[in-house]
């Protein structure tokens, strides 16, 4: 395969400390990993950091050659997000080596940890606090054996930076030779010295980006740029979107067209295959030249996300406190709602898939290659281990997009062209017509303050479907029950507290007297959804924040002002502080019917990352176009591993959350999406992007890590709103907050 | 049947129908990466390339069209292992996020370069406009490409 | 910014003989200067007033031309391509200095309907107050308001680059004497009050007839042939009358959905300047554009039985004819616009439909090719790429030719390529 990496058997051939794997059991357990649902594998270990808890042995994840050459193994995948980079730091500072040094793996479920999904801003809370206790545990053990050969206390002993334990009078051993004479098939241990941040050589620094280069001259990055001697190339055969079926696809005619291998059908599901993939394409236009039928209900098109409310629904009351209640002197009352969002990926989702021996082996961009193994393997009736999935990164994904689906249907295609690799990608109306959306939601609050000038009572509800549909078994592909026979769907399930779902962010930060937070878990869905970046933390969160906003201008307070009144969180209160100061807030420009500011703040999920961003914005009133000027946001990130992949993060969340916020939402009628192109599903162009975004980190040097890649969604949408309300007056509760909907707020007269 | 493309500087012999798009014959027949499949309706970008020195769809551009005319790719700006100028401020910037987008917006803003040296910002988004990124990378990208334009400059917003 | 290259053109006789009778007519048609006022302050109009007037306002499409690329609403400086230069569109917000911000009622109704400036110079025909010469005093004054209730923008307008000697404004007095002809939309005695609000909507301010009827030497419209079809930057606007090439026939209902929306799933897709004008109407009251719709649809022979046009799609024909043609479709345009496509089962409209391919004409099926279409609304619609980098002259004609052939069965267009060559001098994108 040309995706270079040694085989496990080259690595063992190496000779060292790697002998086997330590794999929890696979059986749904309490979750170690991922945050988004998943199947996750098994806390061993509860005492230990991270996904440390789950794959407590040092060799799961590091391994030395006695030639000094180390390897580390994450389970955890680069999205785009620079994880690669952010996690190989981590583990070069811990093991003190300098990160050149060292070749690392990511997750590849033959080879490295189970650490369930990378998902939900775990990355660096499960992965890097594995990898930074790991490579503790192992610079100790190293500092041991070399204490042991030179008799000497170990307090007398340091590592160069370079990989060689150091003592007085010029004692140096490299850690291979070290390493030669202990065993890391042992437990991680709770206690191992991590570094001192003082002396960090790595961590904390802008380490550029390790998979940029080859992104900016065309080298292999992506599993869509996969090539493998024999290759074949697959077009699925589809009707328009979720919930339609071909009627007469035609098959046989597009068997006949130029360079078809195959036509693979079972069931319902149908695919070509060809030697080129233009081939592949154009048999696949002539076989879906057919009219369709739907096979699930109808999309709701009167209601919109309004439908979710009249469906039944499992009640789950997040919060319920009775303190004193004084009277109210200004309410705040009102219903927000967000619609169905695509995830976009600029390229449609991609697979590789080869069944030889007995084995199927498949190349995936999905977020949870552990999980797919399973889920794949029941589908295709292996037995787990005869299944290994190897991540290989895609386009951006910011959740549960097409990459699952098209993993299994590769899978599927595989095992029918037994020998040949089977290269599978969606077309572009197939990733908008059949991935999982992201939820649309609605909440509805209503909140008071009392003559004490705080809020006096809080009363929040919100209605979503299940933000976590991420496939654990077969059921969860949408190909399962166009096979046959098929496998029934999987079963909804909500996310619990304090990760939470639709509910996540729903209990606020801040301190309020009286509240009565409640979910209405929908389990029907109107539309095919699953996770998109930040889950419900997107609508709660800017149902939250805009509700703050509402208050604090009814009773002539200033918001940032107001915030800091009801929040006793001291790093959350110098996030909004800093983001303040930065944008230089007292001495904003006032809403003047057209320019405006404001604000918002989050800490996703109150346990990962604190996010607080000021925005001026300016409103054409005759059109009810929207710019925006200029975006400040202050993170604390914890101890942040490259202060610029967190800005970079970032900078891309509020982008996204602005596009979601303005221009987005996925269009159906009753019998299909109607958003299948660019045109239909339009996002932020280069004209829409803000004049300014500046991203202040704050430092944490030496506290947890805290995930950061989803912690601006919410903030940046409400901050948007906000600043909308303090320019025109008018307060906007339905994204996308479009130019109709401003100007009819506004009024004709402008 | 046997089409001769010239790409990158050089003349290649492919053996493809006249109607398949570029972009397939670049991946598949060349196997150059830069250019990538996003829509293969001409509408976001990600396979852009310089056809005779402008920048352009390679989805919906036949092969059959490009005879006589040269084709650049990402691949084609700088010798093996180097970058350009524009490319080593991609890198400066670390302008990329999963990074799909970046061989086009490169090769959409090298035509630009080309063209005007010292672009000013509206020219510059305006230029853009075609080229769509999920990432929202966007505030990079343009810095990088501020970068290649004015490399001396000292103050860069 | 599309500017003219050449300032220096020979004058056609006709033009000579023309210039002399506007010096001539000069003596009669000199106009005073109206009094500059003190800016009048927003609140003085009622919100109700302003209200119409910015119904009116989109209406007639006073943005879109008052507009600059990404510019502020209203402040000017949109450069109008015309045959006889290039002009900028001035700015009509109540800035004092570079707006209209100390013109009077009356010097405002008097630029609306005599095309005087406030100081009394003559103003160019760009604006068509040789519709809005129609518009009610009512309806002008609301139009007041509005816009004098708007932000004051300083911004001057580029000065306008015209062929000699047409910038000397005396001229236009000339001019004026004959093409303006003032006076209310006649009332039609019979029909309906849908209609006789379209006229006056179509006819007045709305001024569809400055881009869909053709044009005389001197820039005049050709009243004789009023909706005959004309050009708008670059582009064919298609005929509004009888003549119209449509395949399946414009009712009040596919026109009002196509002027709100930018496309019919029965004709095509708004391209190039009826864009911004669809993205102006598509706020305006439905009820304003079926009248407009209703009107139109009337003068295009809705009601009239013609026979149900069967949809060509002869591909072998197609191939014989324009095989080069052919190849460059089946790379090119049958991702989109043949069989399996994606966007034909989206409701999007099968090119046998598409007016562009059917006209006589193939001004604007160039331009779509060469410029592409951008979704007109709030950037949802319908879109397609921009061709002129990939393409050559040559090979546009052959895709254009095999199209029209296998999608109309019509004739072939002459000369294609050359046309082409002038229809990319319009396009600038580098
Ligand atoms: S892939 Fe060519 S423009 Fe999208
Ligand atoms: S960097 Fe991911 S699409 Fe641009």
């Amino acid at each position: 395969m040309s995706c270079a990496d040694p085989s496990r058997r080259q690595i063992l051939a190496g000779g060292g400390l790697l002998v086997t794997f330590t794999f929890a059991a696979r059986a749904l357990g309490q979750l170690a990993g991922g945050g988004e649902g998943g199947g996750g594998s098994k806390v061993k270990r509860p005492d230990l950091l991270g996904s440390l808890k789950s794959t407590p042995r040092l060799d799961a994840w590091i391994h030395i050659a006695p030639d000094g050459r180390v390897t580390v193994f994450s389970g955890k995948v680069e999205l785009g997000q620079g994880i690669r980079t952010a996690l190989l730091q981590v583990a070069a500072e811990e093991l003190d080596l300098p990160p050149a040094r060292i070749t690392f793996f990511t997750a590849d479920t033959d080879r490295t940890p189970d650490e369930g999904l990378t998902a939900g801003s775990h990355s660096m809370q499960d992965g890097g606090s594995a990898l930074a206790n790991a490579g503790a545990n192992v610079r100790m053990l190293l500092i041991r054996a070399a204490a042991a050969q030179w008799r000497l206390p170990r307090e007398k002993l340091a590592t160069d930076g370079h990989g060689n334990v150091v003592g007085p009078g010029g004692l140096n051993a490299g850690y291979g030779s070290l390493a030669a004479t202990l065993s890391l098939r042992v437990e991680a241990r709770p206690d191992a010295l991590r570094r001192d941040p003082a002396s960090y050589r790595t961590l904390g620094r802008n380490l550029p980006r390790v998979d940029i280069p080859d992104k900016l001259t065309g080298g292999q990055s992506y599993v869509q740029d996969m090539r493998t001697p024999g290759m074949l190339h697959a077009r699925v055969i589809r009707g328009p979107s979720y919930g339609t079926r071909l009627v007469r696809p035609k098959l046989a005619e597009a068997g006949r067209m130029p360079g078809v291998v195959a036509i693979v059908q079972d069931g319902n599901f149908a695919a070509v295959v060809a030697e080129r993939e233009w081939q592949a394409i154009q048999a696949m236009r002539v076989a879906q030249a057919s009219d369709y039928v739907r096979t699930i209900p109808g999309l709701p098109v009167e209601d919109g996300p309004h439908r979710l409310q009249k469906l039944e629904k499992r009640e789950i009351q997040v919060l319920d406190t009775h303190d004193p209640a004084p009277g109210a002197i200004h309410r705040s009352q009102g219903s927000y709602s967000r619609p169905w969002y695509s995830h976009a990926s600029i390229g449609p989702s991609c697979a590789v898939a080869l069944f030889r021996d007995g084995t199927l082996t498949i190349w995936s961009h999905s977020q949870g290659v552990f999980d797919m193994h399973r889920a794949t393997a029941e589908l295709v009736r292996l037995p787990p281990e005869k299944v290994r999935v190897i991540h290989t990164p895609g386009s951006g994904c910011y959740g549960q997009n097409g990459a699952d689906d098209v993993t299994a249907e590769a899978g599927l295609l595989a095992m029918a062209l037994p020998g040949r690799p089977v290269r599978l990608q969606w077309m572009r109306e197939q990733e908008f017509g059949w991935e999982p959306c992201g939820c649309a939601m609605v909440t509805k609050v209503d909140a008071a303050v009392g003559a004490d000038r705080k809020i006096s009572y809080w009363n929040y509800e919100v209605w979503s479907n299940s933000h976590n549909m991420r496939p654990v078994e077969a059921g969860g592909y949408a190909v399962a029950q166009e096979l046959l026979p098929g496998f029934a769907k999987q079963t909804p399930k909500p996310i619990s507290m304090p990760e939470g779902d639709g509910d996540r962010n729903a209990n606020p930060l801040y301190v309020f007297r009286n509240m009565n937070v409640r979910y209405h878990f929908i389990p029907e869905m109107p539309m095919r959804v699953s996770a998109l970046r930040s889950l419900g933390a997107h609508l709660n969160i800017f149902t939250l924040e805009s509700t703050l906003d509402d208050l604090a201008r009814g009773i002539g307070e200033d918001p940032l002002a107001f915030r800091l009144a009801h929040m006793e969180d001291v790093r959350a209160r110098e996030v909004m502080i800093r983001a303040a100061h930065e944008f230089g807030w007292a001495n904003r420009p006032r809403g003047d019917g057209r320019r405006g500011c404001g604000m918002a703040f989050g800490r996703y999920k109150n346990i990962g990352a604190y996010c607080a961003i000021a925005m001026e914005i300016e409103v054409e009133r005759e059109t009810g176009v929207i710019t925006v000027h200029r975006v400040h946001a202050a993170v604390d990130a914890g101890q942040p591993a490259t202060p610029d992949g967190i800005r970079n993060q970032v900078e891309g969340g509020i982008i996204q959350s602005l596009s979601w916020a303005m221009f987005e939402s996925v269009t159906y009628d009753d019998s299909k999406r109607t958003s299948f192109d660019w045109g239909s599903y339009p996002i932020s162009r280069f004209s829409d992007i803000p004049g300014e975004i500046a991203v202040h980190i704050m430092q944490r040097s030496g506290t947890p890590f805290l995930g950061a890649g989803e912690t601006s969604q919410g903030p940046a949408s409400a901050a948007l709103a906000n600043a909308i309300a303090d320019a025109t007056g008018v307060r906007l509760r339905d994204m996308p907050l479009t130019p109709d909907k401003l100007k009819a707020a506004i009024g004709l007269a402008g | 049947m046997t089409i001769t493309i010239n790409v990158n500087g050089s003349g290649h012999q492919v053996e493809a129908s006249p109607e398949t798009p570029l972009l397939y014959v670049l991946r598949e027949d060349l196997r150059l990466n830069g250019p990538k499949y996003g829509c293969g309706l001409g509408q976001c970008g990600a396979c852009t390339v310089q056809i005779d020195g402008k920048a352009a769809f390679s989805c919906v551009t036949p092969i059959a069209a490009i005879a006589g005319r040269s084709v650049v790719t990402v691949e084609g700006l700088a010798p093996k292992g180097e970058m350009n100028m524009l490319q080593q401020a991609f890198l400066t910037e670390q302008a990329a996020q999963c990074g799909y987008c970046i061989a086009g917006m490169i090769m959409r803003a090298q035509a630009l370069l080309d063209e005007i040296p010292q672009p000013d910002e509206k020219t510059i988004r305006r230029h853009m406009q075609p080229n769509l990124c999920r990432c929202g990378t966007h505030m990079r990208i343009l810095r990088a490409i501020r970068r290649a334009a004015a490399p001396n400059a000292s103050h860069l917003a | 910014m599309i500017r003219s290259p050449a300032i220096r053109r020979p004058i056609p006789p006709l033009l000579i003989g023309f210039i002399v009778a506007a010096f001539a007519a000069l003596a009669v048609t000199w106009r005073p200067a109206i009094e500059r006022i003190a800016p009048p302050a927003p609140d003085s109009f009622t919100p109700q007033i302003i209200s119409r007037g910015a119904v009116l306002a989109k209406l007639g499409d006073c943005a879109v031309c008052h507009t600059a690329k990404s510019g502020r609403p209203l402040a000017g400086g949109r450069a109008l391509p015309t045959p006889f230069g290039t002009l900028y569109s001035d700015n009509i917000t109540p800035d004092p200095e570079t707006g209209i911000g100390t013109w009077s009622r009356e010097a405002f109704r008097r630029a609306m309907r005599d095309g005087v400036s406030r100081n009394g110079s003559h103003l160019y025909p760009a604006l068509p107050y040789e519709h809005f010469t129609h518009v009610t005093d009512g309806d002008l004054d609301a139009l007041y308001a509005f816009l004098m209730s708007r932000r004051p923008v300083a911004l001057e307008a580029p000065p306008n680059s015209l062929y000699f000697p047409l910038g000397f404004r005396p001229l236009l007095a000339g001019w004026k004497m004959l093409f303006l002809q003032k006076g209310p939309v006649p009332i039609v005695i019979g029909k309906s009050a849908e209609w006789t609000r379209g006229a006056y909507l179509t006819e007045g301010l709305g001024h569809c007839g400055g881009c869909h009827t053709p044009r005389n030497i001197a820039g005049g419209e050709q009243t004789s042939r009023a909706f005959a079809g004309g050009v708008a930057e670059g582009w064919r606007a298609p005929a509004l009358d009888g003549s119209n090439p449509a395949a399946r026939h414009w009712t009040v209902d596919a026109l009002q959905t196509y002027l709100t929306t930018g496309i019919s799933p029965d004709h095509s897709a708004a391209g190039g300047p009826m864009g911004p004008v669809v993205d102006s109407l598509s706020s305006a009251p439905p009820r304003d554009v079926r009248a407009i719709a209703t009107y139109i649809a009337a003068m295009m022979g809705n009601g009239v039985s013609r026979p149900a046009l069967k949809l060509a799609d002869n591909p072998d024909g197609a191939t014989k004819a324009f095989p080069q043609g052919a190849t460059l479709f089946a790379g090119a345009c049958a991702g989109c616009h043949s069989t399996g496509a994606p966007m034909l089962g989206q409701g999007r409209p099968g090119l046998a439909l598409v007016s562009n391919l059917r006209d006589d004409i193939p001004t604007s099926a160039i331009q779509a090719v060469l410029a592409g279409i951008d979704p007109p609304v709030a950037r949802r619609g319908p879109m397609m790429p921009a061709f002129a980098t990939s393409f050559t002259d040559q090979q546009i004609a052959d895709v254009l030719n095999y199209s029209r052939a296998r999608f109309t069965g019509r004739p072939a267009w002459t000369g294609l390529a050359k046309k082409v060559s002038q229809g990319r001098k319009e396009i600038s994108q580098p």
